[in-house]
């Protein structure tokens, strides 16, 4: 249960094409994150599969059974939004009951699986509350609570961490993670943020305008990333891009060099620069170099007992394995 | 920072709002106090105040003239009436002007607001006409349609506003969980909307209460409401002050204690998303 495939796909709003023709296919059981800057056409794509967005042309199919025409309550999917989406009206229980008594299930079945669902998120003690005197982090468990009782064949989630706090953001994100682990029901996410993509994805979609850059499970991603779009968007901080001379020692166009993959020296090293801002995170700390005469900022990370100081001069050294080579199309050289 | 109001401010502006608010309601009050005067007293010159023998003289003869309940429960059918089944269209039209917009939506709602600028005297010929034909001239099944279309753009309006405050992802999310249009419509926006949908209810049946123009010219005795019941108390000649004040009383009262006892929500719903 849960495999989707999407089948040259598209979608236009009125003469603005937002998805040009797309396939995709999400196996049963995986957890697939499209991720991309905003306006890339992943939240479209997400509804798209909702299907609260007819697509213009191409076929969807949800576990090989056509669903392009089908109303989103046919499809059998369920959807966390990022607003949360509850019914204000509605009790935490009655809230969470919903897509039960829409399939017309047995009352006893339906209290019994509230309250299982319930269980799981912590929410027992709140069955009885409205969504209105509920915190984020509870509202966003009644609205999964509210997806995981139908026992649906995949989860859509957008952006549903966006509205937290930090804090509460990274152990969403755990709990979304381990109850993929239990249910192993395939999850589609859709996020800007490529941590969370990083974390919890065992497929990454990278989206740019509506096209898929890359396809892949999050450390290919990381290690070989197909373009200078994906090298640049997965990884934090931000890869190293390098162009001209330096770049054409290695045979491309232009390089790149993440952050962690350059060892700094106080004596010597292959490149020099001037420290300019430093942030200390404690365990580690980036440094951002300029005048190094390669790009306007080299940003470079060191254990967090490094010191260097704003104005100090800094010595720089990338491991020679792990450089990216780019051609002048922003394309991989294998 | 707030603004700070002196007492002498607060005052005036007491004093004032008061002047306008009796200004108003003055002819509520008189139409109230001449209805327990008698014919003489209500034609005297100067005018009698409230030191006068306070008669029920006028109600009785009223009542006894003409059968109020049959008017009264005219204008409780066609009200009403006209009030459901106004709303049972303007929900689902109001639906989709909110939540499945096309880019003519805007024009509609223009266009139906514009027709509320047509006098009404303009279309009363092949009304009139129409309803010969259909068998509908002095029924309320008549006058409830008509005033139903009279109203309408105004239904559709105010539900209109009030949808588009329900955010829309609500809807979605009930469509994933398995709800039809009927489910959603149901179950979801009708609870959400319930105040509003009140409030619109409250002023049609208001408007539609004290509709003069068709209810007069539509009608002769069968399906006459109040505002029917208060016309025949106006004679051109002879005393019938007092007498038309009673019945006007009577035809306002019930109207007048539905909108005191609903006054919050009718205040509500019609600033609603004034402010925010």
């Amino acid at each position: 249960m849960g495999r989707i495939v999407l089948k040259d796909v598209t979608k236009a709003f009125g003469d603005v094409t937002v998805i040009p023709p797309l396939n995709l296919t999400i196996e049963e059981g995986e957890f697939a994150v499209f991720v991309g800057p905003s306006g890339c056409g992943k939240s479209t794509l997400l509804r798209l599969i909702a299907g609260l967005e007819d697509v213009t042309s191409g076929r969807i199919e949800i576990d090989g059974v056509e669903a392009t025409a089908a109303p989103p309550s046919k499809r059998g999917l369920a959807m966390v939004f990022q607003s949360y989406a509850l019914y204000p009206h509605m009790t935490v229980r009655k809230n969470i009951m919903f897509p039960l008594r829409m399939a017309g299930m047995d009352k006893a079945e339906q209290n019994r699986r509230v309250d299982m669902a319930a269980s799981v998120l912590n929410l027992t003690d709140y069955l009885d509350r409205r969504p209105g005197q509920l915190s984020g982090g509870q509202r966003q468990r009644v609205a999964i609570g509210r997806a995981i009782v139908r026992e649906p064949s995949a989860f859509l989630f957008d952006e549903p961490l966006s509205n937290l706090d930090a804090a509460l953001r990274v152990g969403m994100r755990l709990e979304i993670s381990e109850l993929h682990t239990r249910l192993k029901t395939t999850m589609v996410y859709v996020t800007h943020d490529q941590v969370e993509a990083m974390t919890m994805a065992d497929k990454i979609v990278v989206l740019r305008a509506g096209h898929i850059e890359q396809v892949g499970a999050p450390l290919d991603l990381y290690r070989a990333p197909r373009n200078l779009f994906v090298a640049g968007f997965i990884g934090s901080p931000r890869m190293n891009f390098i162009a001209g001379a330096e770049a054409a020692k290695h045979n491309a166009h232009t390089i790149g060099i993440r952050p962690e993959h350059i060892a700094v020296s106080a004596e010597a090293g292959e490149w020099s620069g001037i420290v300019g801002v430093s942030e200390h995170l404690g365990s580690d700390t980036f440094f951002h170099v300029h005048q190094t005469g390669l790009a306007d900022v080299i940003t470079v990370r060191a254990d967090g007992e490094v010191g260097f100081r704003h104005g100090d001069t800094i010595h720089l050294t990338p491991r020679a394995d792990v450089i990216h080579r780019f051609d002048e199309t922003g394309l991989r050289i294998a | 920072m707030a603004r700070s109001v002196t007492t002498t401010r607060k005052t005036f502006n007491t004093v004032l709002a008061w002047s306008i608010g009796l200004l108003i309601f003055f002819p509520i009050l008189w139409t109230v106090l001449t209805s327990f005067k008698t014919e003489a007293q209500a034609v005297s010159t100067p005018p009698v105040w409230f030191f006068f023998d306070w008669t029920l003289d006028n109600y009785r003869t009223v009542l006894d003239r003409s059968d109020y309940s049959r008017f009264l429960w005219n204008s409780i059918f066609i009200a009403g009436g006209s009030t459901v089944l106004g709303l049972i269209i303007a929900i689902p039209a109001a639906w989709s002007m909110a939540f499945v917009p096309s880019h003519r939506t805007k024009d509609i709602l223009l266009w139906m607001l514009s027709t509320k600028m047509l006098p009404a005297v303009g279309v009363i010929y092949p009304i009139y006409l129409i309803f010969i034909r259909m068998g509908l001239l002095d029924s309320r099944t008549g006058l409830v349609v008509i005033l139903m279309l009279i109203n309408l753009p105004i239904i559709i309006w105010m539900l209109y506003t009030y949808f588009k405050e329900i955010p829309a992802e609500i809807l979605e999310a009930s469509r994933m969980d398995g709800a039809g249009l009927r489910e959603e419509i149901t179950y979801v926006l009708l609870p959400m909307a319930l105040p509003g949908i009140a409030s619109t209810a409250l002023l049609n049946l208001i408007l539609a209460w004290n509709e003069a123009f068709w209810t007069l010219n539509l009608t002769a005795a069968k399906a006459a409401p109040l505002t029917a019941f208060i016309a025949s108390y106006s004679s051109p000649e002879g005393l019938f002050y007092a007498k038309l004040s009673a019945a006007s009383t009577m035809a306002i009262a019930p109207i007048l204690i539905l909108g005191w006892f609903s006054q919050k929500q009718l205040v509500r719903g019609l600033t609603f998303g004034a402010v925010k």
